[in-house]
């Protein structure tokens, strides 16, 4: 069993953001960390490796930065990695959906993992691009994964209680969170690592050109959100405090 | 080029990796193992699946085989969030592995090393007695050899891992004869848990390392066969000596990583903390006292892996493990103190951990050779 999990690296969940002069994301000094979704990906391919045998393939695309990223997933257990760097200043979802589904393709699979999205961006659209771009049946955030013969029976949420959908592989099926505990490297598993496979590519070994994954989102601005502003204490009795509590939930908080 | 202060990715991933798990397994319950000195079998079972023991093992005997100074890494990093468990695997590698791996045969190394790297079992290392602490030599412990038996008498006391459930076996120093200049002949013997004579025995009612277990050990007329002796008879003085030098560096990794610990909780109390309508750290007094700490931290930390690397490079280490040992530890003494300065009241109840951290400071100025002795070591370096 040929299993592909899709990677991302992001900022460290604890991370501060702040713009830089140009108005752009502040990336020095920042902690990165596998996207956490992802992780949950990466853990659930490695345990059905361990019960159906198999190899785990990690794609992802982004600066070498994410080496370190893919370095950790491999001292988890997983076999190899492919990391594409698009060599472009922004990506958006297409570029990346492009571009993984070229790897991906090369490489063959009978499965495809993901988290069901980053915790950076928060968009939830590679996954689903990349089943799209390769015809192939996708299951949003799962919690559950039975693989059986020529088939995979996932769990996933839905508002008040559970979807058992059964999906014939290869499939694309992303990671929520319940889905497992992801495990830690082991010390024996950090020194293998550094000696497993780790591929670099760029969009011309794929046979893509610039314009073929130029993105299709251009990001005007960014900005950060105004910071809270401080609460608010009623004074007055308890009938004329909730009459003053209705007014501002109606007019200032336009909630009601 | 011949300078370089950058760790490899595969140290940079295990530190993260030992520190992620510290934060999310240890930190939730230290200080509740604390208060109720109790050692942690689920710890030490989730820390020997994460390959913390036999770290610097040969992968033919169980071990990682990750090296000295990755093997710091990790005991400093345990340390920044709980001492005891950081001394349940510096004892485990330092003192209960490496004697065994150092000097056992092949016999002894496969009878014992693949359990205590998986940290299924662990080994203790019997050297201190009741009247022979720094005084190694004054051993009254002995060991005489009866047809193919060595018959044990004697007692050892504060040997950390020495008396848990899983402490399966203990390296024994032990008086085996006189040696021509008329001194005591030393020599090590593994006793194995079940000997017929051999009582361990947890203590209680400690100061520091409360989650960490410290033992008494008795041997009446205890019997083991002839082939547990390690190395050759009289080979124990030198061999306690080698096993000290390599504890030293693990005893100084514990005193890095609990100054980190206890700067990094001071810190951001003195960020958070707010008196007179400002952050205290923003006073100069205590702003001062955060420099003086973090400067201190990094002097020690480039003298211990400076010793580490003599290590990892076959070089002479002795003199530099000292002065680290020395170094780290009286750091952790002037910034845990700092750091229950900074909390104020609040620095001397249980519910802010500097409180442990101030507590478990104390014993890296006495365990595995007290200050005093490693100034005599130093001293002797420079021929005075």
């Amino acid at each position: 069993m040929k299993i592909i999990v899709l990677m991302k690296q992001t900022f460290d969940t604890e991370a501060k953001i702040t713009l830089d002069g140009q108005g752009k994301i502040n990336r020095q000094g920042v902690n990165l960390i596998i996207n956490p979704y992802d992780e949950f990906a990466v853990e659930e391919a490695l345990r059905i490796k361990e019960k159906h045998g198999g190899e785990v393939v990690l794609v992802s695309v982004g600066a070498d930065s994410v080496q370190e990223a893919l370095r950790q997933a491999l001292a988890m257990g997983a076999d190899r990695a492919v990391l594409i760097n698009p060599e472009m200043e922004e990506v958006d979802e297409f570029t990346t959906a492009t571009i993984l589904a070229r790897a991906v393709s090369g490489l063959g699979y009978d499965l495809i993992l993901g988290g069901w999205r980053a915790i950076d961006d928060g968009s939830a659209q590679v996954a689903g691009r990349v089943a799209e771009i390769l015809d192939l049946p996708v299951v949003n955030q799962v919690t559950k994964i039975e693989i059986e013969a020529g088939k995979a029976v996932a769990t996933r949420d839905i508002e008040g209680g559970n979807e058992v959908v059964e999906v014939s592989l290869p499939a694309v099926l992303t990671a929520q969170k319940g889905l497992n505990e992801p495990r830690y490297p082991t010390m024996k598993g950090i020194m293998q690592a550094k000696k497993k496979p780790m591929e670099k590519k760029n969009l011309a070994d794929l046979g893509l050109s610039a314009d073929q994954a130029a993105p299709k989102v251009k990001v005007l601005e960014y900005f950060l959100p105004k910071p809270r502003a401080a609460g608010k204490i009623l004074e007055g009795e308890v009938p004329e405090a909730v009459a003053a509590l209705v007014k501002a939930l109606r007019e200032e908080a336009k909630v009601i | 080029m011949a300078l370089c202060f950058e760790l490899t990715e595969e140290q940079e991933l295990l530190r993260k990796t030992v520190r992620e798990f510290a934060e999310k397994e240890i930190a939730p319950v230290a200080r509740e193992l604390d208060e109720k000195e109790e050692f942690s079998y689920e710890l030490t079972k989730k820390m020997g699946e994460l390959g913390l023991f036999g770290m610097f093992v040969s992968e033919e005997y169980g071990g990682s085989n990750v090296g000295y100074i990755s093997y710091i890494i990790a005991v400093e990093e345990l340390a920044r969030v709980d001492g005891s468990q950081a001394a349940t695997i510096a004892a485990g590698n330092s003192l209960g592995i490496a004697p065994i791996y150092y000097f056992g045969n092949e016999e002894q190394k496969r009878k014992w090393l693949p359990r205590l790297c998986r940290g299924e079992i662990l080994a203790g290392f019997g050297l201190t007695e009741p009247n022979a602490g720094s005084d190694a030599g004054a051993s009254r412990t002995t060991a005489r050899l009866e047809g193919n038996e060595w018959v044990i008498n004697g007692s050892k006391i504060f040997i950390t891992n020495a008396s848990t459930d899983i402490s399966e076996v203990v390296t024994v120093q032990a008086v085996t004869g006189k040696r021509p200049d008329g001194k005591n002949e030393l020599s090590c013997i593994l006793v194995s848990k079940g000997s017929p004579g051999f009582i361990q025995k947890p203590m209680h009612g400690k100061l520091v390392w409360r989650a960490s277990n410290t033992s008494e050990l008795y041997f009446e007329d205890c019997r083991v066969p002839a082939g547990n002796l390690l190395g050759k008879k009289g080979e124990g003085f030198h061999q306690m000596l080698a096993t000290l030098d390599g504890g030293r560096l693990s005893i100084g990794a514990m005193g890095l990583g609990g100054a980190q610990g206890a700067f990094e909780k001071a810190l951001k109390y003195s960020q958070e903390r707010i008196q007179f309508g400002r952050p205290i750290g923003k006073f100069q007094v205590n702003a001062f006292k955060l420099a003086d700490m973090a400067t201190e931290i990094e002097m020690a930390r480039l003298l211990l892996y400076k010793a580490c690397w003599l290590r990892e490079q076959g070089k002479p280490f002795a003199r530099e493990a000292a002065m680290a040992k020395l170094v780290c530890s009286e750091v952790f003494h002037r910034v845990a103190n700092h750091a229950v300065q900074l909390h104020g009241g609040y620095g001397l109840m249980k519910e802010y951990d500097v409180e442990r951290f101030y507590r478990d400071q104390k014993i890296l100025e006495i365990g595995e050779g007290t200050s005093e002795i490693q100034r005599i070591v130093i001293s002797r370096y420079l021929g005075v």
